[in-house]
């Protein structure tokens, strides 16, 4: 039963000089539960994890990440968050091997963690190569792995599979799947794939202009419409894509 | 957290940007070989003079027909070499002061009518025109263009007016080869400075505004990682790849060119580490918000350029005006710069060097404060 929650949003506003990126959004995630924020460019999907992660403040409203706010307890909460950017471009010259035990450093997390986040990633066999010499799909699983090396009780994936080729995007999401059936984290994903968020989200969110359209478990979702691309398409007009 | 897990992070920290720089082949050649080349090249060509070659016109239809021993014809045919034009360009005469002193010098003169000859000096192939007139020499030629009234003093030392003249001796001449008194001795201190403020100046700046642009910061400081250990660990990387690459161009030069250093060695350390704390703390300011590499680029460019300019690295700044110097002189790179070269030149010791060691540390410690206070991660 998923029912302790583990971020409380609550009418949360944040607005960056003339333009309004969130208005009054509530949401309340629980502890082993995968959510999709599904939404076009400019939605305030980002915005909203920025906010969620701690590194923008809220102009009005609260965000608690386990009962706690991020004003004072910043270390107690960076310990428990796993974070996966659309594109971070790692040191390149460093081996993989390398950058996760930067990584873990920051953690105390010693060399067994690390070589079961290279088996989970499935880059055992370019544990020794530099950053730079891995292909998109390569550096995106690394990316994960650093998320996932303090065995985050949230994580926040910001876009983790734009860019990717089809076959790069399935790996991470078999990854993502693994990770749901064997532990009790908690994951925001923000997305443009609707067949990211089917897949592999419990609960999705639909977004648009800094608000939420509509919101719901996927499997309600998709019991009223064909798919999340309809649903998108009745409550916009128009494609997420467009 | 334990401060010996703290220590393990800055120490992982300090060792990945190390890693980072090492393994790329350019830094060996940009930040070691490239001064070293510099240096090379411009002892060498400051230490010895090669052969400077001076072409003059020679106003053919005013040459007196008759070869009285007063007129240009008779040097022109008595005294230089001559040569046979194969092409339209070559020389017809030749003339070489030897002088070890002083470096050869070497006269090439072109006969031509007057009309060519201003074509070619409106070119800058000739600085000067020699013409006779009623048997004197008559020397054409622009007084500000320094290189042309050399041209006419070295010329005229030996044409005269008309009677052409023993060449001097230049006996009287004592070249300064004494060590801290030469072009080498002025340049390698520079040479070591200026490479402390780009190296710092583009490896800081740069290298935080870099891994801004790509996330990198937003997403170590996701992380329980002290920010201050990544600051640290990037400037002991910068302060420790500067200290290698002066040691070795000093290295170089002491053996190359037998300089020495006249002054305390210390004061000189410390001086050193002072200039490279203040411009990391420099490099840390102007990089604290920008997250665009053009941003950064004319940023660093805006900051470098002044001081390479004016700091007195390849001349002395005395070559500009009164009002200026002490401006210049107040510049970070120029207090760095007298500081070392007075240690290596005049002999100085802490007591010549602690103000500026105290200004420079105290302008670290400034830019350095307010750019963390201002410090954007993300």
């Amino acid at each position: 039963m998923l029912t302790e929650k583990v971020i409380e949003v609550k009418e949360v506003w944040k607005s960056f000089k003339t333009v309004q990126a969130v208005m009054g959004i509530s949401l309340n995630i629980s502890k082993g539960q995968f959510v999709a924020i599904l939404g076009p460019n400019g939605a305030g999907k980002t915005t909203l994890v920025e906010m969620i992660e701690g590194i923008q403040k809220p102009d009005k409203g609260e965000i608690t990440i386990m009962g706690k706010h991020w004003k004072g307890h910043q270390d107690e909460l960076h310990r428990i968050i796993g974070l996966a950017l659309q594109e971070t471009r790692l040191i390149d010259k460093l081996r993989v091997t390398e950058t996760l035990q930067l990584f873990a450093s920051f953690f105390n997390i010693g060399k067994q963690r690390i070589n079961e986040i290279i088996e989970i990633v499935g880059l055992e066999e370019k544990r020794k190569s530099y950053v730079v010499n891995l292909s998109g799909g390569q550096k995106q699983r690394l990316a994960l792995g650093i998320a996932l090396i303090n065995s985050p009780a949230i994580l926040l994936l910001d876009e983790p599979t734009t860019g990717l080729d089809p076959n790069a995007r399935r790996e991470i999401w078999e990854i993502l799947q693994g990770l749901k059936n064997k532990s009790e984290t908690s994951m925001i994903l923000t997305t443009h794939y609707m067949e990211e968020a089917e897949r592999l989200c419990d609960y999705v969110i639909i977004m648009d202009n800094g608000v939420i359209l509509r919101e719901g478990t996927t499997v309600q979702l998709l019991q009223e419409y064909r798919n999340l691309d309809d649903l998108f398409v009745s409550l916009t007009g128009r494609r997420i894509y467009e | 957290m334990s401060k010996l897990l703290r220590l393990n992070q800055l120490w992982l920290l300090t060792l990945s940007l190390f890693r980072e720089i090492l393994r790329e082949p350019g830094v060996l050649f940009w930040g070691i070989l490239f001064p070293i080349l510099m240096t090379l090249g411009l002892g060498l060509a400051f230490s010895k003079k090669a052969d400077v070659i001076r072409k003059v016109a020679v106003i053919s239809d005013s040459l007196a027909p008759d070869k009285d021993s007063a007129n240009l014809h008779y040097f022109l045919d008595k005294k230089c070499e001559q040569s046979l034009p194969v092409d339209k360009d070559d020389y017809n005469w030749k003339f070489e002061i030897r002088d070890e002193k002083l470096g050869n010098s070497v006269f090439l003169f072109y006969p031509m009518d007057w009309d060519k000859s201003m074509v070619l000096l409106k070119r800058g192939t000739i600085n000067l025109i020699l013409k006779e007139s009623e048997g004197k020499t008559e020397y054409h030629f622009d007084p500000l263009n320094s290189d042309a009234e050399l041209t006419y003093m070295k010329l005229s030392g030996i044409i005269g007016d008309g009677e052409v003249l023993p060449e001097g001796k230049a006996s009287e001449i004592r070249p300064l080869t004494l060590s801290g008194t030469r072009y080498i001795d002025f340049l390698v201190p520079g040479l070591i400075t200026m490479g402390v403020m780009m190296s710092s100046m583009w490896g800081i700046s740069y290298g935080i505004i870099e891994k801004r642009s790509k996330k990198l910061l937003r997403r170590l400081v996701a992380t329980p990682m002290k920010k201050s250990h990544f600051l640290m660990a990037l400037i002991t990387v910068r302060v420790t790849m500067n200290f290698i690459e002066a040691l070795v161009l000093l290295l170089f030069a002491l053996i190359t060119f037998n300089m020495t250093i006249q002054g305390d060695i210390s004061a000189m350390v410390l001086m050193f580490l002072a200039g490279n704390f203040a411009f990391a703390g420099i490099a840390v300011f102007v990089s604290s918000h920008t997250s665009n590499t053009e941003v950064g680029n004319g940023l660093i460019n805006f900051v470098v350029m002044p001081m390479m300019v004016l700091s007195g690295i390849f001349f002395s700044y005395h070559n500009f005006p009164d009002w200026s110097i002490p401006v210049i002189q107040k510049f970070p790179l120029t207090m760095l710069t007298d500081g070392i070269r007075s240690i290596f030149n005049e002999g100085a010791g802490y007591q010549e060097v602690a103000i500026p060691i105290l200004t420079l540390t105290a302008t670290g410690a400034l830019f350095f404060g307010i750019g963390l206070k201002i410090f954007k991660w993300h």
